[in-house]
């Protein structure tokens, strides 16, 4: 009998803590704001902080009081942000991006300047003399990018590395793996695409490679909405202006503009 | 009770018995918690406060309802009523003191577990403080805690941009750091009682 009383006794200030706990949390229940829980439910739960937040539920807290846009979180992409648009009642822009690997050369367009035999990766490759490829700005293909990408989305095949729109989200992982600074994000549903890094002068590009942009400003001259620019020996897109029409890709000689 | 024996314990329990580095109590916070001031500060706020309360509650229950029979519960009892005193402060800031409740976030429920806070409540007990006494002492170590986390957290700071060894780095010299940080402490043996 003597264990008796030691056990009433944690068990009564157990029982007094539980019962005083649940009267706490029912009496002093703060009203959680049905909003967020909506969309913290919406949203993925991954808690990645790609948003820029402490996690699913902090980005919901955030957007449920208007601090945060609702098109932040790469993950969920459009569905999820369709599902946050309509718990929050605003129509969102959230457009898709996708990554764009902004060269078409490889071994074969692009001449060799040297043949490379070392570690298969951009990074170490770029280390010799900018490459093996006599254009310092393009792509390497041995696929640093690739084998960052978390949703393997970019596949390499015949030495160059191409990104599959329908998988890619959008994350921009890859954007710091390439040495070359190749990779950008662009609105999915683009209709025209400059696949040249090259920011040498024409004579020189052409030399070293059949698909380059050698700032013949021809583009530029045929957008009526001045979308297209040359900036540095290089033509550039400005996606929020461009309109899609596409005059651009007829006129583009160097198979540049696709 | 004069002035003077309460200036000593907490001068004592900041100093000379400072939790983290005198008596080596709550050095997963200190080590975890420590890399940016403010998280430091934040995290120390939290724990004076838990160590105040729980030390008011548990003290009478050891003195009215431990005493003297079943002292030997001490420690699972304890346990429980710091457990439920965390989330029963935890519902309340919620509810009237949001700001604070944002502020200190993830480790309120993060000292449930300290040892710590379970090592005052106890060591006021071994003392044979009274109940004054006993939360001035909780009081201070909670103050030497803080003391103890801003003080390491400037190092880690500095750490963070100092050129270290390799095979130093991380885990390593922080552990190395504390413990110089810790013999500092030991200048302080035989002050204030």
């Amino acid at each position: 009998m003597e264990i008796l009383l030691p056990v009433i006794i944690v068990a009564v200030i157990g029982l007094v803590a539980g019962v005083g706990l649940s009267l706490a949390s029912k009496l002093m229940a703060v009203p959680v704001d049905e909003k967020q829980e909506k969309l913290a439910e919406a949203l993925p739960g991954a808690n990645c902080g790609a948003c820029g937040y402490s996690g699913c539920e902090g980005y919901a807290a955030a957007m449920a009081s208007g601090e945060a846009s609702p098109d932040k979180c790469p993950v969920g992409g459009a569905a999820t942000a369709t599902a946050i648009s309509e718990i929050l009642g605003v129509e969102i822009s959230a457009e898709e991006r996708t990554a764009f690997i902004a060269c078409k050369g490889n071994g074969e367009i692009t001449k060799q300047k040297y043949g490379y035999v070392g570690m298969q990766s951009c990074t170490a490759a770029s280390l010799l003399h900018a490459g093996p490829l006599e254009c310092s700005f393009g792509c390497l293909g041995f696929g640093d990018c690739a084998a960052e990408c978390p949703f393997d989305a970019i596949i390499v095949s015949d030495g160059k590395p191409m990104v599959c729109e329908e998988i890619c989200v959008g994350c921009g992982k890859c954007i710091s793996a390439c040495p070359k600074s190749l990779i950008s994000l662009i609105p999915k549903g683009h209709t025209v695409t400059v696949n040249c890094n090259n920011k040498a002068k024409g004579a020189a590009v052409v030399k070293n490679c059949g698909v380059s942009c050698i700032a013949c400003r021809m583009c530029e001259k045929q957008c009526e909405s001045g979308a297209l620019k040359i900036v540095d020996n290089l033509a550039v897109i400005d996606y929020s202006l461009c309109n899609g029409c596409g005059k651009c890709k007829e006129v583009c000689k160097r198979g540049v503009l696709i | 009770m004069s002035n003077t024996t309460i200036a000593s314990i907490l001068l004592a329990s900041i100093l000379t018995n400072n939790m983290v580095l005198s008596k080596f109590l709550g050095i997963c916070p200190f080590l975890g918690v420590s890399k940016k001031t403010n998280t430091a500060f934040s995290m120390s706020i939290a724990v004076i406060l838990v160590m105040v309360v729980s030390t008011a509650v548990t003290w009478p229950i050891y003195n009215y309802i431990l005493s003297p029979d079943y002292t030997y519960l001490q420690t699972i009892v304890f346990i429980l009523v710091i457990a439920a005193i965390v989330q029963l402060i935890e519902i309340v800031l919620k509810r009237y003191i949001k700001p604070v409740y944002n502020a200190l976030g993830i480790y309120l429920p993060l000292i449930t577990t300290n040892c710590a806070v379970l090592g005052i409540t106890m060591l006021n007990i071994t003392d044979g403080l009274n109940f004054v006494q006993s939360l001035v002492n909780a009081f201070g170590a909670g103050l030497g805690f803080m003391l103890a986390m801003l003080l390491f957290s400037g190092v880690r700071e500095r750490l963070e941009t100092a050129d270290i060894p390799p095979f130093l780095k991380g885990l390593p010299i922080t552990l190395v750091s504390a413990a110089l940080v810790s013999l500092s402490f030991l200048g302080f043996a035989g002050i204030g009682g």
